[in-house]
């Protein structure tokens, strides 16, 4: 299994140099390094929502789940309380994650069920031809908005760690081994595991040069201290010009959702005895 | 022949529903069917909650255009039930809340010399009933045991008062039913579900199914089954499409507005067949509407929600016995086939309670999985003959497990090649057939009273009840469908034959199924509909079903 490439033979449908390419690379070698250490190749689901991204789900010779426009994460918490032995990871834009179905990625910081969520955040909608996002910056102009957005961007960051996100991290396109390393560090994470990816559109919204000259990575920073994390979290609004930080934020461990709940199986007995048992209270 | 209906009265939170209910077991207990509606307005504190428990020595599910007995503690017991009260009703009430002939038991002075709280004013007024009906003592004390599980003896000394403050006003006789279990329309449901094999439930609260996600949150662990209430009805329907991935079967539950939320959802199991059970209490609309009150209206929106077209299978029960039964066929089915189902209910049948009238109504077939090929080839989306695809659930070594919501080929990847898409429509149209057969075998129209008669009352959910109780008196013909889609036309016409007139009973505006049967070619001569949230009094339908008749 180890040796299957991984790789679908399936057409690929991404523009000469998507940042989507980087991500799955990144992807298939954190998926390859779990592989090495023992986890079965058929433990390893992935969700993807609608987008440019959601692709990922034809593209990787794996078990798959291509849901709707900003339904990853509670598809992902079914399969995770159906079979908590699963590793489970989405991948979401940042329409998914933040427009459509920001209260799932909310609620799902909020649950800290074992989930890896990696939004492929170009900050552009790139399959519906270049509208703004939650993330593009103020005074974006897409064709929904040909005067510029009059809104300000989110802070993913800053609002996973509001959420009580147990795992932030932000890694970018333009960098495939750090990429690879946050991937395969969210993916071992036991909890919630939030990575912002800063991906460029080549066609849309290309900003290669910022990330590359604004860009830096996190060094002697303490992932487990909060206000540090928020503070780093901050520097950055997905707006002004200032300093990137790529690395991870903040990390630290809580219970899991999923552990809450049964996993095994009734049996035809206790389940034709449960039932008698209702029926007999209602007499 | 003894018919008997008691109203209990009072605002909310003074326990009224389960007053009503044990109301509902000293009639079991006594020997007799019963059927209790709870009406109740949507606010938590104050207003007037009420309940009717009819008992008879048959089985029934409505209520009748006169009450017996009045339970009252508060004014608007009396006063808002004017319509029903008689000279021969006896009314028993708390004399420091509520001005009223009949008799009034000082509830607050017994309270405080046993020193008990305040909800336990139903205990009193209902030892009052015990005392003014001539129930024995120790049928309430049996009753009071197994329904009160916490605070036994408070509620004995309580009710002891209630039943020594008033005079015997008659007796009630023994009847000769055996007693029963008393299952409300949503506990039925559930216990149908679980015994097609129910391993999860997700749903976000809304009357009329949230005491559904109740019942099944408290049995959850002796079973064990993993229940979920998520942040909206968006991620419910979703968390069920990634627990039936991983193989667990599961159910959700709703009402109108949030199955509104799921339609999205609802048609990407069109697409990508996980098999998805919706519970759908149908309530007073449009919109907010009434909330806690019923309708009918939801046929439509439900026989077409969701984009595209793709098989489902509706299933309308009409009591708890047939809630307990299709419940289950609906589970396994949906397995089975590999198709959405809705159990179209509605306000009246779950928050209606109900005597099991018989020994629990089961399929035998528990929807057991085919095997599987090889997994060497496994490919989710096989093209078979019956358009149902072998299920695999991760992790099976060797597969990789492609679910879907674009069109796809057999391996569960994207495709828009014409030929392809055109290939696997009809794959998943051909389980349309594959579930029609299925249904084919099921008593799918339901029929009743005089089977051969000239004139028909055709009905479906929960009006069955009370049409059955008129089609019997006036030796017509009863008609329901069960199923509603696929619909079962040769089974309706089959049943339909010979019938001269066919008066068709709904409660909505615009008559739903009238609609569908037209569709199919099914007339019908006279349609009563009523649409204020209420469901249909015995004697007003039959009166209604006589002026065209």
């Amino acid at each position: 299994m180890a040796s299957r490439n991984l790789i679908t033979d399936t057409q690929n449908t991404w523009c000469p140099g998507c940042g989507n390419f980087s991500i799955q690379f990144a992807l298939r070698d954190a998926i390859k390094g779990l592989v090495n250490e023992g986890v079965p190749l058929e433990n390893i689901v992935l969700v993807t929502g609608i987008g440019c991204h959601a692709k990922m789900a034809d593209y990787l010779d794996i078990n798959s789940f291509y849901s709707i426009h900003g339904r990853t994460l509670p598809v992902a918490t079914g399969i995770k309380l159906a079979n908590p032995e699963l590793t489970v990871l989405c991948c979401a834009g940042d329409g998914d994650a933040y427009a459509e179905g920001m209260d799932h990625t909310i609620f799902a910081a909020k649950r800290n069920t074992d989930i890896t969520l990696i939004v492929h955040n170009n900050r552009v909608y790139g399959l519906t031809t270049g509208q703004y996002t939650p993330t593009s910056p103020l005074g974006y102009r897409g064709r929904s908005t040909p005067k510029g957005t009059v809104e300000e961007p989110f802070n993913p960051l800053t609002l996973m760690l509001a959420s009580g996100a147990g795992f932030v991290a932000r890694g970018t396109s333009r960098k495939l081994p750090q990429l690879k390393d946050l991937i395969g560090k969210g993916l071992r994470h036991r909890g919630f595991a939030f990575i912002d990816v800063l991906q460029i559109c080549a066609t849309y919204f290309n900003k290669s040069e910022l990330y590359d000259t604004r860009g830096y990575e996190l060094a002697g920073h303490d992932t487990g201290d909060f206000d540090a994390a928020w503070r780093r979290a901050s520097e950055w609004g997905y707006d002004r010009d200032a300093p990137i930080g790529f690395g991870v934020f903040y990390q630290k461990e809580r219970p899991v959702f999923e552990e809450h709940f049964p996993a095994a199986k009734p049996t035809r007995e206790k389940r034709a005895d449960g039932i008698r048992m209702l029926i007999d209270e209602r007499r | 022949m003894t018919d008997l209906s008691v109203l209990v009265g009072g605002k909310a939170g003074d326990g009224i529903n389960s007053a009503g209910l044990i109301v509902s077991h000293l009639f079991n207990q006594l020997g007799y069917y019963t059927y209790m509606y709870y009406d109740y307005p949507s606010l938590i504190k104050g207003g007037h909650n009420y309940t009717i428990t009819r008992a008879a020595e048959r089985p029934i599910g409505a209520t009748r255009d006169r009450i017996d007995f009045v339970l009252a503690l508060n004014q608007d017991s009396v006063d808002l039930h004017q319509d029903i009260i008689s000279d021969k009703t006896i009314i028993v009430y708390d004399s420091y809340r509520v001005k009223s002939g009949g008799q009034g038991v000082d509830i607050n002075a017994f309270l405080k010399e046993e020193g008990a709280p305040p909800v336990m004013g139903n205990s009193c007024i209902i030892g009052a009933f015990a005392g003014v009906a001539g129930i024995p003592f120790p049928v309430l004390e049996e009753v009071f045991s197994r329904q009160i599980p916490k605070g036994l003896e408070k509620n004995l000394a309580v009710a002891r008062k209630g039943f020594l403050a008033v005079r015997e006003a008659t007796k009630i006789p023994r009847g000769s039913v055996k007693p029963s279990s008393l299952l409300s329309g949503n506990e039925a449901i559930g216990i149908g579900l679980l015994l097609g094999g129910l391993e999860a439930y997700v749903a976000y609260p809304m009357t009329p199914t949230s005491n559904l996600l109740h019942f099944l949150a408290g049995a959850a662990e002796q079973f064990p089954l993993t229940v979920v209430h998520p942040e909206n009805e968006i991620s419910v329907i979703l968390m069920a499409h990634g627990l039936a991935y991983g193989g667990k079967k599961t159910a959700i539950g709703t009402s109108g507005g949030g199955f509104c939320l799921m339609t999205e959802s609802f048609s990407m199991s069109g697409m990508n067949e996980e098999p998805i059970v919706v519970v759908m209490g149908q309530r007073t609309g449009p919109s907010t509407g009434l909330p806690t009150y019923t309708g009918q209206s939801d046929l439509h929106f439900i026989l077409h929600a969701g984009q595209g077209e793709f098989p489902r299978l509706i299933v309308a029960p009409g009591d708890s016995g047939q809630a307990v039964f299709w419940s289950q066929v609906a589970l396994s089915l949906s397995w089975k086939c590999q198709v959405p189902a809705v159990i179209l209910v509605d306000k009246t049948l779950c928050e209606g309670t109900f005597s099991l009238w018989e020994d629990l109504p089961r399929m035998t077939d528990e929807g057991d999985l085919p095997d599987s090929p090889s997994v060497a080839s496994y490919r989710r989306y096989a093209i078979t003959g019956s358009g149902v695809s072998p299920l695999r659930f991760p992790p099976t070594p060797g597969a990789a497990i492609k679910s879907n919501s674009y069109s796809h080929d057999e391996n569960g990847v994207t495709t828009e090649l014409p030929d392809l898409v055109v290939a696997m429509m009809e794959k998943r149209l051909r389980k349309m057939e594959t579930l029609k057969k299925e249904t084919d075998l099921l008593p799918a129209v339901n029929t009743g009273g005089e089977k051969t008669a000239e004139k028909t009352l055709l009905c479906w959910g929960s009006t069955l009840p009370v049409c059955s109780e008129i089609a019997e008196m006036e030796r017509f013909r009863l008609v329901q469908p069960v199923i509603l889609s696929p619909f079962p036309e040769e089974a309706l016409k089959q049943a339909l034959a010979g019938t001269k007139k066919t008066i068709l009973v709904e409660e909505n505006a615009l008559g739903q199924l009238q609609m569908l049967c037209a569709r199919h070619g099914i007339p019908v001569d006279h349609a009563i509909h009523r649409y204020d949230g209420r469901p249909f009094p015995l004697e007003e339908l039959r009166m209604r079903v006589r002026e065209v008749a």
